[in-house]
């Protein structure tokens, strides 16, 4: 099979960096595997209880970065209890132990420690990047450790973590040999900033490219931060509130200038709107912004500031932006890419909200879009179906009706034709939320044109398990399945369970799925871990002949080659 | 469920979907339903859809409209996100309110409140420790509408005699009431000024717009806590261990 030299075909590996694809190589034959194995650095794990850290490091000796999710999706909404699992703890033992060169980091969902970030830090001498997603579990003494003894710290990245902040002193932690910082994220921490050391800090790292602060920076430390940093080319703004006839404002506009490499945009987490002005001039070169967590700005300002936004690729926006904030955008960002409107008042209808008249301007307007999220309150199929015809590229499309079960607010009916439209236009389709009035039609839809999709999130909707079961008929390549308060049961449950080899999870709550129906899946299939998360309730379940008939509030199932793991909680029972 | 009468204990009042109230531990006491409130989830509420009608049991009192942020993990935004989007509308309100000059809602008014809670400022969960226990918990406060609600789920959730649950159940007998100081734990609560204070000395709404996290504190360790309103200076500032 070999015509070449082992080390000839391992270069040519070497160009292959996609995770499907060296997983595909390794298939292809036993030399293959074995070269592969030996040269793969990265390495990305999507459920961690789908293997341990032995098996892993058996077969990729070499590794040098690992990506770790833990916790299924749905858990950040809060409908997985916190002391579910997901511990980063004896992955770090495990690989401290096998001497691994382990240079980065990246966790999603998972449970980290002080005490796994102190032994993370001292036991790898190369560690060079550490990002981590939505975990929790660790204080700033956890951040003191990395920044102490990281010594070729390159990335220290943390996106919307639970911190507790100690206030202490972590930034002041970095020696002053640490010069190698590229990207610093510290946005969700809540507490003070030590900002003399951040000076001191950013000052001495020339390859500083992504900085975002919390909301603990003032505008006036901003300034100072920026003209020491003028090769910044993301940034997150903490706190932006001052007078703009300011010496501190001055300054910062003449820094904001100079920063000629500017490309993201992110933060104004306190923000006074009227100073974003500083920022135009730089404005036409940017291809990111992130005015989520801005819930100051809005109105003309933020028009004006998109106005001057001709190359945004990525768009994420609260829906104070309005109908009319989005025909802007629509008629400024003709690269646009990703959109993002998320909602900024959760107690009813303001009139500031968007429509389904902005996402039809904003199809229209944006040719390149291919990912949406948008939280709205209130759609129709007549704008699905438009949508759908304007932009057949889509690759993830979410969409949020924020009222559970709201049908077509102009003709009443349910929402499945308008779904229907999005996926039989959209043949690249590979992440799909839907939400309104919807019944089994939808997922006949689904399951008959949506061929690409690996990722369907299912609320409130159908109304027999024939819903459940087009999808997973049809949908070959699901690999996420998560589906809340929908009427799906046993009969859909165990239809086909050599399907579930593969797919990564199915995630069921609030559903129709028995206890039996749970137990006959896990005697079936004994490469699933079949998780019961019962909180509330007494997990007395399996005493009695009845309980087999009682229903199960949150049902978790993954498949794994490591079996049953050993660090569930008492509420969650794995059968 | 079958087990013997002397285990069993239903709930009166305040009915669950379904099922029969929390079973009763050999060790007595602890947790019983009986007539207290208990954490509202989105099974209390009547279904939209007909379907699913026929499962959700009846409930005391009049069921409130089912609203988008009523149920629980709905609309779907990461919880970063919500509690920075509640913890923005909730100082807007306070801060709207008072420059309206609007008086502050006493205690004796309780349904107000609850109108008020459920209809203005919501919340949104927040972090409860307690001493002793690692691993720390949630509790949605906009499902809450009084103290007393309130430290009846953080009972339950501590203090549940269920064997093998987290925590220190075993050595507790009988409930324990947090708010009145006859326990061996009080309840406190980090307010948004960074002090530590003892729960239930304001006005709930106040106590609501105010608080950041929780903390089930041993009696032994709270004293020199303030009330809320006592001198600053006199405030002894507690940090958790």
């Amino acid at each position: 099979m070999n015509y070449f030299p082992d080390e000839v075909i391992e270069h040519v590996f070497d160009f292959v960096t996609s995770h499907k694809d060296r997983n595909a190589i390794s298939l292809v034959c036993k030399s293959w595997y074995k070269i592969e194995r030996f040269s793969r650095q990265k390495v990305f794990i999507g459920n961690c209880y789908a293997i341990n850290p032995e098996r892993l490091l058996r077969r990729f000796p070499c590794l040098k970065s690992l990506t770790l999710k833990g916790k299924p999706h749905f858990a950040d909404f809060n409908l997985v209890p916190h002391e579910w699992g997901g511990f980063v703890l004896p992955w770090i033992e495990a690989l401290a132990r096998s001497r691994v060169g382990l240079e980065e980091l990246r966790l999603k969902r998972m449970v980290v420690t002080d005490e796994s970030l102190e032994l993370l830090s001292r036991s790898f001498v190369n560690f060079k990047s550490l990002v981590l997603v939505s975990c929790e579990g660790f204080t700033t003494d956890g951040l003191a450790s990395i920044a102490a003894n990281c010594r070729h710290l390159r990335d220290l990245d943390l996106q919307e973590n639970e911190i507790d902040d100690h206030r202490g002193q972590w930034l002041s932690c970095f020696p002053d040999t640490c010069t190698t910082l590229v990207t610093l994220n510290f946005a969700c921490l809540e507490g003070e900033t030590n900002l003399v050391a951040l000076e001191r800090l950013v000052a001495r790292s020339p390859n500083l490219k992504s900085l975002k602060l919390n909301r603990a920076v003032p505008l006036d430390a901003l300034a100072r931060l920026m003209a020491c940093a003028p090769q910044i080319v993301d940034l997150g703004v903490g706190s932006y509130e001052n007078d703009p006839d300011s010496e501190s404002y001055m300054k910062l506009k003449a820094a904001i200038k100079k920063c000629t490499s500017l490309r993201s945009l992110s933060g104004f987490l306190e923000a006074a709107p009227h100073c974003l002005s500083a920022f135009h001039p730089i404005c036409h070169n940017l291809t990111s912004l992130n005015l989520s967590y801005a819930a100051e700005i809005h109105g003309s300002h933020l028009i004006k500031l998109i106005q001057h936004c001709k190359k945004l690729q990525r768009l994420w926006i609260l829906d104070s932006i309005g109908d009319k904030g989005l025909e802007v955008v629509a008629s400024t960002c003709k690269e646009l890419q990703e959109l993002r409107v998320f909602p900024s008042d959760l107690l009813g209808g303001g009139n500031t909200a968007v429509t389904e008249e902005g996402l039809v301007a904003i199809s229209a307007g944006c040719p390149k879009l291919h990912s949406i999220l948008y939280f709205c309150q209130q759609m129709t199929n007549a704008a699905l179906v438009t949508v759908a015809k304007n932009c057949p590229n889509f690759i993830r499309f979410r969409l949020c009706i924020l009222e559970p079960n709201k049908p077509d607010h102009v003709t009443s009916q349910p929402l499945d034709e308008g779904f229907g439209a999005i996926v039989k236009a959209c043949k690249s389709l590979r992440r799909l939320s839907h939400s309104g009035l919807l019944t089994d039609q939808v997922f006949l839809y689904i399951g008959m044109y949506a061929n690409q999709l690996e990722m369907l999130s299912i609320a409130f909707a159908g109304d027999t398990d024939k819903g459940m079961l087009y999808v997973l008929n049809g949908c070959k390549k699901m690999k996420k399945l998560e589906i809340r308060d929908s009427p799906f049961g046993d009969t859909a449950l165990l239809a086909d369970v050599s399907k579930y080899e593969t797919m990564r999870s199915l995630w069921m709550s609030s559903c129709e799925v028995t206890l039996s129906g749970c137990k006959r899946l896990a005697q079936k299939a004994p490469w699933l871990n079949v998780e019961i998360i019962n909180e509330n309730d007494n997990n007395r379940m399996e005493e009695n002949g009845h309980e087999g008939r009682q229903k199960v509030d949150k049902m978790y199932l993954y498949r794994t080659v490591v079996g049953t793991r050993m660090d569930a909680p008492p509420f969650v029972w794995i059968l | 469920m079958g087990k013997g009468e002397s285990e069993l204990e239903l709930g009166l009042g305040l009915s669950l979907g379904g099922g029969t109230a929390a079973k009763i531990g050999k060790s007595g006491g602890g947790g019983a339903w009986g007539e207290r409130g208990r954490l509202l989830t989105a099974k209390d509420f009547p279904s939209v859809g007909s379907k699913r009608a026929a499962d959700s049991a009846s409930h005391a009192g009049a069921s409130p409209p089912r609203s988008s942020s009523q149920v629980v993990g709905w609309p779907p935004i990461g919880s970063h996100r919500m509690n920075s989007l509640v913890n923005n509308q909730a100082t807007k309100s306070a801060r709207e309110e008072e420059e309206a000059g609007k008086k502050i809602v006493k205690d004796d008014e309780p349904k107000d409140v609850t109108k008020k809670v459920n209809g203005k400022v919501p919340v949104g969960f927040i972090k409860v420790n307690m001493d002793g226990v690692a691993i720390g918990r949630k509790v949605d406060l906009s499902a809450h509408s009084s103290y007393e609600n309130l430290s009846q789920t953080l009972e339950d959730m501590f203090f549940r005699t269920n064997p093998g649950t987290i925590g220190l159940t075993s050595q507790f007998t009988k409930p324990l009431r947090l708010l009145d100081g006859s326990s061996e734990f009080v309840l406190t609560y980090e307010d948004k000024e960074g002090d530590w204070m003892l729960v239930g000395d304001v006005p709930w709404r106040m106590f609501i717009t105010s608080v950041k996290r929780l903390r089930v504190m041993k009696t032994s360790e709270a004293n020199g806590l303030a009330a809320r309103n006592q001198e600053p200076n006199e405030r002894q500032r507690k940090q958790p261990v």
